[in-house]
């Protein structure tokens, strides 16, 4: 079986596009990925298109778009990881055979469709009591809080951290440096989680070129980096919420993921992880087996998650910093990675980094613990 | 009866499966579900057990006692709730195992803090269906 590699990345710079939409900016990420690839267009065999909110026929729309009209193209929904789960579908396409070369784009336009915070389906029963994405991840903080003794301080060091990688990434949402003081001081969404602590409402589209080995060896061999892992959970079914401080979900995917591709949590070098809020950041890279229960907040503060740290953590700024266009997040993750291993990534560059992880999870339904949860390892 | 509440009340869509829990709430009563197989005590309130399957299920009358398991008070909102702010979010764990997010109602909100001894109070909907929410115990 041929592995999988990542040989073009393209993204549109994240933020407000009142004057584009979904389509618009899935072409020009598509485009990107194929002039960084080096390859003609109608190399390409088959397209995946991830996205939320924007409607039937999204993908056909961009192929229409960028003159690809025709290819066999399949829409991806999957809450916040429908970007990570259209590369995984085109990996498999890969893996399987059927083609060598593929593209998977991840795309939304969410300023058009929403203003503030997220809420549960309506037919939720979590709807009927006001329930909001932001005050459920506050109970979750405040939780931790008490379990772990992390002071309000210490999860203001998060958005920091993030915001202050997003400001050295020509292509983020945010691009101001901030302080803790800046955090404590912006305005209450749902206590104890502030302004800064929730990413923002972002448009914005990524893209992936990926090809066989037959197909990189003869088109791209040079700057090729190896798709090793791209898995896959759903939540189960959660008697009681059990899983507030700690996600079973992240550790099973994380666990298919290492053994996917041979490797540890030790061996990893960097990582882009779903930091949807602050608090976000420090179950996924506990569950991720990256950080001990309870340890990751002390660690930020000893500076180990930044750049120059021993394990960075969102070196794009993340969710918080760089934004979060829902269906283009888990592909704007790979891109990440993909600069950072090639060592493209500019002022922000991780020196040495062999081994990158990108870590999605999104959607909640009722009596589950979390919806769709990816994790995707990259090596050089 | 339930009490009459001005804060968003919508009755959650009930299948034939939970009108059980949704008819107990109209008679001040918090019905809970439990597995005749595994004798699992579960929430949300559904037809089947979800530890083993089993869609043998016996609904008990709870206590309505439970302590707050975390909580937050959300001051952005969109939609009916948002003119409702800030209002309080919690997850209760009940004496009785599981636990359940609602409201914490009538409130004062330099009093709440996890541990908190909360209990059920039962709000009347608009279309005659109620709501689970909680209050902190007297005393």
């Amino acid at each position: 079986m041929t592995d999988v590699h990542v040989v073009g990345v393209g993204m549109t710079r994240f933020g407000k596009h009142p004057d584009a939409d979904s389509t618009d900016l899935g072409a020009q990420a598509l485009l990107e990925a194929v002039a960084d690839a080096g390859i003609d267009p109608r190399l390409i065999e088959a397209a995946y298109c991830g996205h939320v909110f924007q409607g039937m026929v999204t993908g056909q729309r961009v192929l229409a778009q960028v003159g690809l009209a025709g290819l066999p193209l399949t829409n991806v929904e999957n809450a916040c990881s429908s970007g990570a789960t259209a590369i995984r579908e085109a990996s498999f396409a890969v893996r399987a055979g059927e083609y060598d070369v593929v593209v998977a784009v991840g795309t939304e336009h969410l300023t058009s469709q929403f203003r503030g915070a997220l809420t549960p389906d309506p037919s939720d029963p979590e709807a009927a009591v006001g329930a909001t994405m932001p005050s459920v991840y506050a109970m979750r903080a405040r939780r931790y809080m008490h379990e772990f003794g992390m002071t309000r301080e210490q999860l203001a060091l998060i958005p920091v951290k993030n915001k202050n990688n997003a400001a050295l990434n020509p292509l983020a949402h945010f691009r101001t440096r901030i302080t803790v003081e800046d955090v404590l001081e912006s305005r209450p969404v749902a206590d104890p989680l502030r302004l800064h602590d929730c990413s923002p409402v972002t448009d914005g589209a990524a893209a992936v070129i990926l090809m066989s080995d037959k197909a990189k060896k003869r088109f791209c061999d040079t700057r090729a980096v190896r798709l090793a892992a791209s898995t896959l959970r759903s939540g189960s079914v959660d008697v009681e919420p059990t899983s507030m401080t700690f996600e079973p979900l992240t550790r099973l995917t994380a666990q298919d993921a290492y053994e996917r591709a041979g490797i540890g949590p030790e061996d990893v070098d960097f990582c882009e992880v779903h930091d949807c809020f602050s608090i976000a950041e420090v179950l996924r890279v506990e569950g991720l087996g990256l950080f001990g229960q309870g340890e990751y907040p002390a660690a930020v503060q000893r500076g180990e998650a930044d750049l120059g740290g021993r394990l960075p953590v969102n070196p794009s700024g993340g969710l918080l910093g760089k934004g979060h266009p829902l269906g283009g997040t888990g592909v704007a993750q790979v891109v990440e990675l993909v600069r950072q291993l090639r060592g493209e990534a500019g002022n922000r560059q991780i020196e040495g980094a062999k081994v990158g992880l990108a870590h999605c999870r999104g959607g909640k339904a009722v009596g589950i613990e979390g919806a769709a949860c990816t994790v995707q390892v990259l090596t050089r | 009866m339930p009490r009459p509440t001005d804060l968003p009340t919508p009755t959650p869509r009930s299948s034939s499966d939970d009108q059980v829990f949704w008819d107990g709430l109209a008679e001040d009563r918090l019905l809970l579900p439990r597995c005749t197989s595994c004798g699992s005590v579960f929430w949300h309130p559904r037809p089947f057990c979800p530890e083993c399957s089993c869609t043998r299920i016996d609904w008990f009358a709870a206590t309505g006692n439970g302590t707050i398991y975390s909580y937050s008070v959300t001051h952005k909102a969109p939609g009916n709730w948002g003119a409702h702010a800030p209002y309080v979010i919690a997850y209760v764990e009940l004496d009785e195992g599981p636990r359940v997010m609602s409201n914490i109602v009538d409130a004062d909100l330099d009093m709440l803090e996890v541990g908190l001894e909360v209990q059920a109070v039962f709000h009347a909907g608009a279309d005659g269906g109620a709501v689970l929410r909680f209050t902190p115990s007297p005393g």
